[in-house]
């Protein structure tokens, strides 16, 4: 869910709005923003799973340090909460099966 | 290869303040680098205000101080979406996009900030656990609600202010736990938080997360004198977030790999660089300034940036040592005055690192 209005930082200023396909699943995001922001808008908190035991990870940082939320976006593993949207990303949670 | 004269890596309060310094005292060829899209560190996420004297950006909030810092440095060679992997000598090597280079610079500032330690419990891995700054990031920054419940874990400022800010947001806390038997941060800041009905439960523990693929409950228990739970005290809270605010630990990676000494003060966040009143590390020509020289606030950053700022220009001959002496004491007493407010814990801190900082 997005917070369009804010005490402080007042109205959401929306940005372009593009489709980018997150496990073959279309979801809007804007152009952009971090990719873990458009997935966390969009109901999306699991961000990776273990290789070995299979168990689920989610946002930990969102500054790009701990590695948490890594994904694979057009066949490179990225650091989701620091890499903008780009219009067509196609983006696959690791170890999901 | 172009050789740059003061190359400082982070374009947060430390770094951006450290260039604006240097260049209005005449460095020319100054490059600030930064992981993120956007400059400012961590004052983008910080919608309150600050405390302090005018000098300290008093009673701006973090956003605007960001905001403000950016564009003294406008002029100025800024390299976002880059990250600094390596330094070897006075050389720093640095990747975006999928290219790696090279970047030679007479003077080195390592502004690298701080990470929100994790916190080991039963379900500690589970999706929602976060740290508060984490969670402040999402919500201010990116302007996107995960969730609506949140426990947080640690009334120190960090805990306080980010409730505070959760809330705000459209958040429910619904609880603030403290180990200790009393609240870490700020009384203006708790009173703010207890005002909204939060309970902030002292001498408390998060004994466990629970949930399927999340976090859905989370259980707090009542510690003794010696922090170990009492069993027969757990409470249960439903909650889809626990946020952890119990403390940071300063990123020296690159002070490391530069073979500068460190030092232990557990008291700011652990193993630190070695450095002199000037913030320069064993190491010459790298300095330090900001959380990695020690876990402070952003207003201790901004002086100590400013500091290096001084340095650097009077290292290269651009500010007489006279004149580079009496603006350097003019930042610091206005840090002085800054500290008369703080905990004692704080200044017991200050004080080993006063007596390291004398025997460099």
């Amino acid at each position: 869910m997005r917070i369009k209005k804010h005490p402080i930082l007042g109205e959401l200023e929306p940005g372009r709005i593009v489709k980018v396909e997150i496990d073959d699943k279309p979801v809007d995001a804007f152009e952009g923003e971090p990719i873990a922001g458009a997935l966390i808008a969009n109901g999306i908190n699991v961000f990776r799973y273990t290789k070995k035991h299979k168990q689920p990870r989610g946002i930990f940082c969102a500054i790009g340090l701990c590695t948490d939320c890594i994904m694979m976006v057009d066949g490179v593993a990225v650091r989701t909460c620091v890499t903008g949207v780009r219009e067509g990303m196609k983006i696959t949670t690791m170890y999901k099966t | 290869m172009k050789e740059y004269e003061l190359a400082i890596v982070g374009a947060g309060p430390a770094g951006l303040s450290a260039a604006a310094e240097a260049t209005k005292a005449g460095v020319r060829e100054v490059v600030v680098i930064d992981e993120q899209v956007k400059p400012g560190g961590q004052l983008i996420k910080q919608t309150h205000k600050f405390f302090g004297g005018t000098e300290h950006k008093a009673r701006m909030r973090g956003i605007d101080i960001a905001s403000q810092l950016a564009r003294e440095c406008s002029s100025l060679e800024l390299r976002l979406n880059t990250v600094v992997w390596g330094i070897f000598d006075h050389t720093l090597w640095l990747y975006s996009n999928g290219e790696v280079e090279e970047l030679e610079s007479k003077k080195i500032l390592l502004a690298t900030g701080a990470m929100e330690n994790p916190l080991a419990f039963p379900g500690w891995t589970l999706p929602g656990v976060m740290g508060a700054g984490a969670l402040q990031t999402v919500v201010n920054v990116w302007r996107v609600l995960p969730a609506r419940k949140v426990l947080m874990v640690g009334s120190g400022n960090i805990g306080l202010i980010v409730s505070y800010q959760l809330m705000q947001a459209g958040m429910k806390v619904v609880a603030v736990v403290e180990a200790l038997p009393r609240i870490g941060g700020y009384r203006v800041h708790a009173s703010k938080v207890a005002r909204l009905g939060i309970p902030i439960l002292t001498s408390h523990t998060l004994k466990e997360a629970k949930g399927n693929n999340k976090v859905e409950v989370a259980t707090v228990c009542r510690v003794d004198s010696n922090y170990q739970p009492i069993p027969g005290t757990e409470q249960d809270f439903e909650t889809d977030i626990i946020c952890i605010a119990t403390g940071l630990s300063p990123l020296t990676e690159l002070a490391r790999m530069s073979g500068c000494e460190f030092m232990y003060i557990p008291e700011l966040g652990g193993h630190i660089p070695v450095r002199d009143e000037n913030m320069e590390l064993t190491v010459p020509g790298i300095y330090v300034a900001g959380d990695i020289a020690g876990i402070e606030e952003a207003s201790t950053a901004m002086v100590q940036g400013a500091i290096v700022g001084l340095a650097v220009a009077e290292s290269l001959g651009y500010l007489s040592k006279q004149k580079f002496e009496q603006l350097k004491q003019a930042k610091l007493k206005s840090q002085e005055i800054f500290e008369k407010g703080r905990f004692e814990s704080r200044r017991v801190a200050r004080q080993k690192l006063q007596e390291r900082v004398k025997s460099v």
